[in-house]
């Protein structure tokens, strides 16, 4: 990957943090770790690997993007409105009577594929589509993110051995590994153990990458499109409130609400590794 | 009729059925959790081995990834006994399924008491009333093989989810092949002004049994198959309870959230004369060596349904 495009990328997961804090704002709860440890795959996924087409939220050949971790929604808002999929004001609507966007996904917002949130469910309806799209020959591909607290659901489980039976290689998994769970770290919670491990054993082709990085996002991506006959997962090594220095590898910002001091450092915070990567760019 | 029947089984009409609709609309795929050859999906296994999908003993997974086929476009029936078909995987129903409102088609089979030999475990009393609970849930209770093939023939073209329950075991045919069905129908099998019964499933069958035994004592009852549990014909319901001087509900589940409670929810704001619930008494079923024998220590009898319209009337 060039490294404009790297660095235009980085800007991008950037962006997608200043939104997710938007969404937080100050005095309301909000899922702010979970979904700032996704903020680069995300950016590599929404503007860079997935066939989109924003003016058609339902095109069939449309490539799909799944949080099975539906809690992190603020990280998909936030790439949905920077590509135009509903207007900007409802940002600030997150989460109330009056808006479109709703605690955890759902169908009603344009871009959103699929109810996720209670735990455990999305890789089963990525395996559903997968299925379908290879009986319909579609070049679409599945792009389904799950936590790794959220591994502890045996339907994950069962999900990944029919992936395997089925052979589905239209279908990406991505575990993102950021050891913290919402009420702790995963070895003191409940420690699932070695996950990369699990998923070799399940059949799956296993990448390991540090998910913060670009380049080995993009390049991880694109060596799942390569892998036939059996699925790709992701482990992804990334960082619970990454980008927020109070909030980094920490359970407390789980689902948590903002001071408005801590709003402030937040975005200052935000500020400096954007104004970093500007001069970066001369 | 969808399909030309030669079966008194209703799951032997459900498979033939979902092999003709697999005919008509290719878009109709099929999940199994290792029952297929119980709930007759096999049939359509060997006629469409592409578009059918082995799940395993997996019914959350199977329930998830149906919502996905539906999403991508699909009409997913997914299939098991309906004990794990509706619980087993409840939240997966509610949230995957239910919530965005996705046309996957659930085959409880096996229901109610009808496996007989199996025993507690694997009957189900309580399957529609959870399933009832969930909003955007269409709950349908055929009467026998006839109206299996009716409400197949009708499913395909209802926007969002429906649950089926199919009786294990052939079933006499009480439902007139020539008349129109439509989903939400409720059937006047018997007219009569005494007392209305409002039965679902093989207890339709039992109550036109009581309802000629009554006959000859010169009490007439109007028999009601209501087969759609949900969304319930309320109009009809209050109608038919007008002017009868007692309503008696009988099915093969659980009295708590089954039509029973649906036909009392309808009439509540009604004037109404008295109700009987006939059905299982917050209960788990148990193994039998014969169905008959089953539903009678259950109370499920025509001569329970008659007793109870008896007292009903003071005699």
């Amino acid at each position: 990957m060039e490294s404009v495009k790297v660095l235009e990328l980085k800007k991008v997961a950037l962006k997608l943090r200043s939104n997710v804090l938007e969404m937080v704002g100050v005095g309301k709860a909000g899922h702010l770790g979970g979904s700032s440890s996704l903020a680069e795959i995300t950016a590599v996924l929404y503007f860079h690997k997935m066939r989109l087409n924003p003016k058609n939220p339902l095109d069939p050949v449309r490539d799909r993007f799944l949080l099975s971790k539906g809690h992190a929604v603020l990280i998909q808002y936030a790439a949905l409105v920077e590509l135009g999929y509903f207007p900007r004001e409802e940002l600030k609507k997150v989460k109330t009577l009056e808006g479109l966007l709703q605690g955890h996904p759902d169908m009603k917002t344009p871009g959103i594929e699929a109810v996720t949130g209670s735990l455990g469910q999305g890789l089963s309806i990525a395996n559903g589509m997968a299925l379908a799209l290879r009986l319909e020959k579609s070049p679409a591909r599945v792009y389904v993110i799950m936590g790794d607290g959220e591994l502890s659901e045996g339907q994950l489980w069962e999900a990944a051995m029919a992936a395997a039976n089925f052979k589905v290689d239209n279908l990406v998994g991505i575990v993102d590994y950021n050891k913290i769970q919402a009420t702790g770290p995963i070895k003191e919670v409940f420690d699932t153990g070695d996950i990369p491990a699990k998923w070799k054993a399940f059949g799956w082709h296993v990448i390991e990458i540090d998910g913060h990085d670009i380049p080995q996002i993009a390049s991880a991506l694109d060596q799942a499109e390569n892998v036939k006959g059996r699925p790709t997962v992701i482990i992804a090594h990334t960082v619970k409130g990454k980008g927020f220095s109070f909030a980094e590898n920490s359970a407390a910002y789980h689902n948590a609400a903002l001071t408005e001091e801590l709003y402030k450092q937040a975005q200052e915070e935000l500020q400096a590794q954007m104004a970093k990567l500007e001069r970066e760019g001369k | 009729m969808l399909i030309k029947l030669e079966t008194k089984s209703l799951r032997e009409a459900y498979g033939q059925c979902l092999v003709e609709l697999g005919k008509r609309n290719k878009n109709v795929v099929v999940l199994e959790a290792d029952l297929g050859k119980s709930t007759r999906t096999v049939l359509f296994k060997e006629a469409f081995p592409d578009r059918f999908f082995e799940m395993g003993i997996a019914e959350q997974n199977m329930a998830s990834t149906a919502a996905g086929f539906a999403l991508a476009g699909k009409i997913p029936f997914y299939n098991s006994f309906a004990v794990f078909a509706s619980g087993r995987a409840f939240d997966q129903i509610r949230n995957s399924i239910c919530i965005p409102k996705l046309k996957v088609r659930i085959c409880g089979s096996s229901c109610g008491l009808s496996d007989f030999g199996d025993g507690k475990t694997h009957q189900s009393v309580e399957d529609m009333a959870v399933l009832r609970a969930i909003p955007n849930m269409t709950v349908l209770s055929p009467a026998d093989a006839v109206e299996t093939v009716m409400m197949m023939e009708a499913m395909l073209d209802v926007e969002g989810p429906v649950y089926i329950r199919i009786n294990r075991n052939d079933l006499p045919i009480v439902t007139p092949e020539n008349e129109p069905y439509r989903i939400g129908k409720i059937w006047e099998l018997r007219k009569g002004k005494d007392i209305a019964v409002f039965a679902t499933g093989y207890m339709v069958k039992k109550a036109l049994e009581a309802a000629e035994e009554l006959s000859h004592e010169g009490i007439e009852v109007r028999v009601l198959n209501v087969s759609t549990i949900k969304p319930l014909d309320t109009k009809a319901v209050i109608s038919h309870a007008k002017g009868v001087k007692g309503i008696v509900t009988v099915e093969e589940h659980s009295i708590i959230g089954g039509l029973g409670s649906a036909i009392a929810e309808a009439l509540r704001k009604e004037a109404h004369p008295p109700i009987e619930f006939i059905g299982i008494q917050d209960k788990f079923g148990t193994s039998a060596k014969a169905y008959e024998e089953l539903l009678e220590a259950y109370g499920l009898t025509s001569k329970a349904i008659a007793s109870t319209v008896r007292s009903l009337l003071g005699r």
